[in-house]
């Protein structure tokens, strides 16, 4: 088994130390830090996501695939930085004003994270005028809404209002997701899209991106 | 005889319904915490629990699921003291009082909190609680190794301890968000040292016959049933849930015959869901 596929094993089954140790090899070997991460992370949690939606893994094995995914990217960041090599896109992420519940905010910034996007992860009960300064200073292309709760959602119409008073609205694509929110829900509120998973959260992202 | 077990000799019992939902409906903030309200608002919280009581209802719970370290900040003790009063007042006697104990909504195994924080955050809120309830009730769980600290916490107060678990997940929406099953949380409560296992929220009253069933069928601990109604959905800036008190409550018979001992409803759910089960039991 070659040093990327120990790699994506690892990543799938949730080895950390397998997943660190076989991404020195591959550098040791001479493999690129950008093929690792296209070649091998972002195609093992693409697995990872695949599974979760069809609900063959749950939350704990996909946190430990996760973890396994930065235990390599934490090896790789720094040769891919040295390179000069650009993230997909940067995506500015967080749970919406009055709502402190971020496991599934988490999962979807791994996810996006192992999909090859920056992120930056704003936390729990953020302001509108947060993600407005964060996608503006690091110069984000995506903004991400969560909210679990019914009665905090509407936070995110506040959030994307905001965008659009200060002039940013075009800068950015926003997307939105979390147990309450659908799809017509993110249609009425003005948002670029819904994820109903995590792993719908990063094909959305990449067709956001592209868009 | 248990303290449980003479309860529930005279047959199945009732519960309460929703109280985030009640609470709004008496205008409560939406995104404010509920369990603030029970030292702001006490009177809008008592008239939640007597209405339910007026119901029917034979067991009601307190509001105070978030009131733990893990889940929000405040005067937690104060909060969960007088939720129990609150409770108590309402029920006027004809109630059990079970002291609601929701999760830090924060995963032990992703390291958001550390298994001593957790048992800290439970064991402050089960000994405020302590004070006043007949029993305490461990909710809305998904994950086993949070549920055990919970209950050891609200065991070493002494009183019955019910641990009620949220089956949402899963490709037949048996499986708890992390993947727990009804045989595998009913074999840990055993352990825990649980009274009574449960299953509340999840994904609406039309799956949870086939989760009593199955927790009853892998342990001896009676089955407390605490269904949704239903997920909600949004129109406009108001919140709807689909399920009728009627359509909830001809699910009665398949819950009681499932084994449930303890029936009521959860988010979504309200006093006329509660007159709609009574009646149920009362013609079945």
């Amino acid at each position: 088994m070659s040093d990327l596929e120990k790699l994506h094993e690892a990543v799938i089954e949730g080895d950390w130390k397998a997943a660190a140790s076989a991404t020195d090899a591959a550098i040791a070997a001479g493999v690129a830090a950008l093929t690792i991460v296209t070649g091998c992370l972002v195609p093992a949690m693409d697995e990872v996501g695949r599974r979760f939606e069809c609900e063959e893994y749950f939350v704990p094995e996909m946190l430990l695939s996760a973890r396994a995914m930065k235990a390599s990217m934490a090896i790789v960041r720094p040769l891919l930085a040295a390179t000069g090599a650009q993230p997909i896109g940067r995506v500015v992420i967080g749970t919406v004003k009055g709502d402190l519940h971020d496991i599934g905010k988490n999962l979807v910034a791994s996810m996006l994270e192992g999909g090859g996007f920056e992120v930056i992860d704003l936390g729990a009960d953020v302001a509108p005028e947060r993600f407005i300064e964060a996608a503006a200073t690091k110069n984000a292309n995506l903004v991400a809404l969560s909210a679990l709760l019914t009665v905090t959602m509407t936070s995110m119409k506040t959030t994307i209002d905001a965008f659009h008073t200060a002039g940013l609205r075009d800068k950015v694509k926003i997307m939105v997701g979390g147990a309450p929110v659908t799809q017509q829900y993110a249609d009425s509120i003005g948002a670029d899209g819904y994820g109903e998973s995590a792993g719908a959260a990063v094909a959305l992202a990449r067709k956001l991106v592209a868009a | 005889m248990s303290r449980l077990g003479e309860w529930l000799a005279g047959g199945l019992l009732i519960t309460d319904g929703a109280w985030g939902t009640e609470l709004q409906a008496r205008g409560l903030d939406p995104g404010a915490a509920p369990d603030t309200w029970n030292l702001t608002h006490p009177e809008r919280v008592e008239a939640v629990a007597r209405a339910y009581v007026e119901a029917g209802s034979q067991v009601i719970l307190t509001n105070t699921f978030r009131a733990n370290a893990g889940a929000m900040e405040g005067d937690l003790e104060a909060i969960n003291r007088a939720g129990v009063e609150i409770s108590r007042r309402g029920a006027a006697g004809k109630a059990l009082v079970f002291a609601s104990i929701g999760p830090t909504g924060k995963m032990l195994m992703a390291g958001e909190i550390g298994e001593e924080q957790a048992s800290a955050a439970f064991a402050a809120q089960a000994a405020a609680l302590a004070a006043g309830a007949d029993a305490l009730l461990v909710e809305t769980m998904s994950d086993i190794a949070e549920a055990r600290l919970a209950v050891a916490a609200a065991k070493s107060t002494g009183l019955p301890v019910i641990a009620s678990f949220a089956f949402d997940s899963g490709k037949n929406k048996d499986r708890t968000m992390m993947g727990a099953t009804p045989e595998a949380v009913a074999a840990a409560m055993v352990e825990a040292g649980a009274d009574a296992v449960g299953a509340n929220c999840g994904v609406g009253v039309e799956h949870a016959a086939v989760v009593c069933r199955r927790l009853r069928a892998a342990c001896d601990l009676p089955v407390w049933i605490k269904p949704n109604a239903g997920l909600p959905k949004m129109e406009g800036t108001a919140i709807r849930y689909d399920t009728s008190a009627e359509f909830f409550a001809s699910h009665y018979v398949a819950l009681r015959e499932a084994g449930a001992s303890f029936l009521g409803g959860c988010c979504g759910s309200t006093p006329e869901f509660i007159r709609a089960l009574v009646n149920a039991r009362a013609s079945a």
